[in-house]
């Protein structure tokens, strides 16, 4: 369009590739994120010690991450001085690596829980939660690849169907904590190895509702739209 | 999308991009305004509504006709013989090109700052008195001299020189002396064409910080390539876009939220990401 043509896409290819960089540590982070839980369910479903320890020990790759991310972002703000779309990518990625960072949180307090249970079995039979896990996981897939499209009218129709399957996991959970008070009530001895498996629904039931939270900042990166985000933080039972 | 297609960016942005204000009176209002040099058409059609006490910056790669369109809110370009506008510019109740309209008293009530620093080879004094003694005052013109240098946030660096040549103080002092130049006129509109592209961080700083201090009593309508210093300066922003043709436009008006942090036309995010510029 005038002079400066030639100079001005040879900087904004530079940006866009950092952006796709953001882009693909956001996607790794997640690939870690989802082995977290899934690999702190197993172990649990299968009494492996081991396997919660790596769950725990891997957790500071997740943390290490986080912040390489939140640092790249940084730098991005700080060099690049994004508008627009930009901007909103980069707030984007900066809140999701923190959602992805507390998802790791409740994948190494399943690992905590399982290890504090120690030899003892569970208290029932692990079919619910396992099927909450594999739903949340789902959700967090789904809404990785939500922000990813960046297409407002995909992202609004993941984001509906991503809150029926919140709410079944909300169901499932309340269904466990049920079945868990049944079996205390009739025998208090049980109350300790409920308790466990209720933290690890509680954990689970969370991922669901972070997922919830990423879908959510896909939506503003598409959109603008800022939705109020109706989850709470809360903190994972050490 | 081919941003780069002439006739894409050739198009005026739709309606519903374009603000308009419902509830109040804006203090300048154009309507369908175009600008032609020696019969060529540089601005068409723009219809701008600007509120008072605002401040709305003009946004637009170079040769979009932001600075056309500016010297049209208070008749520069009469100054250029082979520019001709059409289409009305309202400005506190009246039509500023109706034939009955003297320019230069628009002038002073709408005042204008340019890119470079601009004062008259006299003292400090004598160019902030400049406007107001040729308006027919004949008072004392010290506590004129003095407010619009303080209003203009440059008194203190300069009130004991005030005999010195406007021409001696930095660049950027300069500016805020040109600048209470048009304020010593009590302007109600102060339109500014890039008036910080020639200072340095400090002094763009002082302009900015005086900008905002000045909207709380003067509209003013700023010319800027500065993307940072639009978003952090201004209420409003309006984007001109030009085509091959070489034709400026307006394609969006909005609140500096939504230019700058969402904007509606494809091309506005293009030019404010720096895909298009």
């Amino acid at each position: 369009m005038n002079e400066q043509s030639s100079i001005i896409p040879t900087a904004r290819q530079e940006f866009d590739r950092e952006l796709g960089r953001l882009e693909a540590e956001l996607i790794l982070m997640s690939g870690l994120v989802e082995k977290a839980i899934f690999d702190a369910l197993q172990a649990l479903k299968t009494r492996d010690i081991d396997r919660s320890q790596r769950v725990i020990d891997e957790d500071d790759h997740i943390d290490e991450t986080e912040l390489e991310i939140e640092r790249y972002c940084v730098e991005l703000i700080r060099r690049q001085s994004p508008m627009a779309g930009d901007l909103r990518r980069i707030v984007a990625s900066l809140q999701i690596a923190g959602e992805l960072e507390r998802i790791g949180d409740y994948a190494e307090g399943i690992a905590k829980i399982s290890i504090t249970m120690g030899s003892q079995p569970p208290l029932k039979e692990l079919i619910d939660i396992p099927r909450m896990g594999d739903m949340a996981v789902s959700m967090l897939k789904r809404s990785l690849e939500a922000f990813i499209s960046r297409d407002a009218d995909g992202v609004r129709v993941i984001s509906v169907e991503l809150e029926k399957e919140d709410d079944e996991v909300d169901d499932l959970y309340a269904k466990v904590q049920a079945d868990l008070m049944e079996l205390v009530k009739s025998n208090p001895d049980n109350a300790e190895r409920a308790t466990y498996l209720m933290w690890v629904a509680h954990n689970v039931e969370r991922v669901a509702d972070r997922a919830m939270n990423i879908v959510e900042r896909a939506l503003y990166q598409a959109t603008g739209e800022l939705v109020s985000g109706t989850t709470q933080i809360e903190t994972t039972p050490d | 999308m081919a941003l780069n297609d002439t006739d894409l960016l050739s198009q005026a942005g739709s309606v519903e991009n374009i603000l308009k204000f419902d509830d109040i009176e804006p203090v300048l209002e154009s309507n369908d305004l175009s600008v032609a040099y020696s019969g060529q058409t540089a601005v068409s059609g723009v219809s701008l509504q600007v509120p008072k006490n605002s401040v709305v910056s003009l946004i637009g790669p170079s040769g979009c006709g932001k600075s056309t369109l500016l010297r049209c809110f208070n008749r520069m370009n009469d100054l250029i013989p082979s520019a001709s506008v059409t289409g009305k510019v309202n400005f506190a109740g009246q039509d500023i090109y109706a034939q009955d309209v003297d320019p230069t008293e628009i002038r002073f009530r709408i005042g204008m700052v340019f890119q470079r620093p601009n004062p008259f080879p006299k003292s400090i004094y004598e160019n902030v008195a400049f406007g107001p003694r040729i308006n027919g005052m004949t008072d004392d013109l010290d506590e004129v001299v003095e407010t619009s240098l303080r209003r203009a946030a440059v008194w203190d660096e300069v009130k004991d020189r005030l005999n010195d040549s406007g021409l001696s103080v930095s660049g950027g002092q300069q500016q805020r002396i040109c600048i209470a130049r048009a304020l010593a006129v009590n302007p109600e509109i102060v339109l500014m064409d890039e008036p910080a592209s020639a200072l340095d961080p400090i002094s763009t700083q002082a302009i900015e910080q005086l900008i905002q201090e000045l909207s709380s009593e003067v509209t003013i309508i700023i010319v800027t390539h500065n993307m940072q210093q639009a978003t952090r300066i201004s209420d409003y922003a309006a984007v001109m876009m030009a085509g091959e043709e070489r034709i400026g436009r307006m394609i969006e008006y909005g609140t500096n939220e939504q230019v700058f942090g969402n904007p509606k036309d494809e091309r506005t995010e293009a030019y404010v990401t720096g895909r298009i510029g």
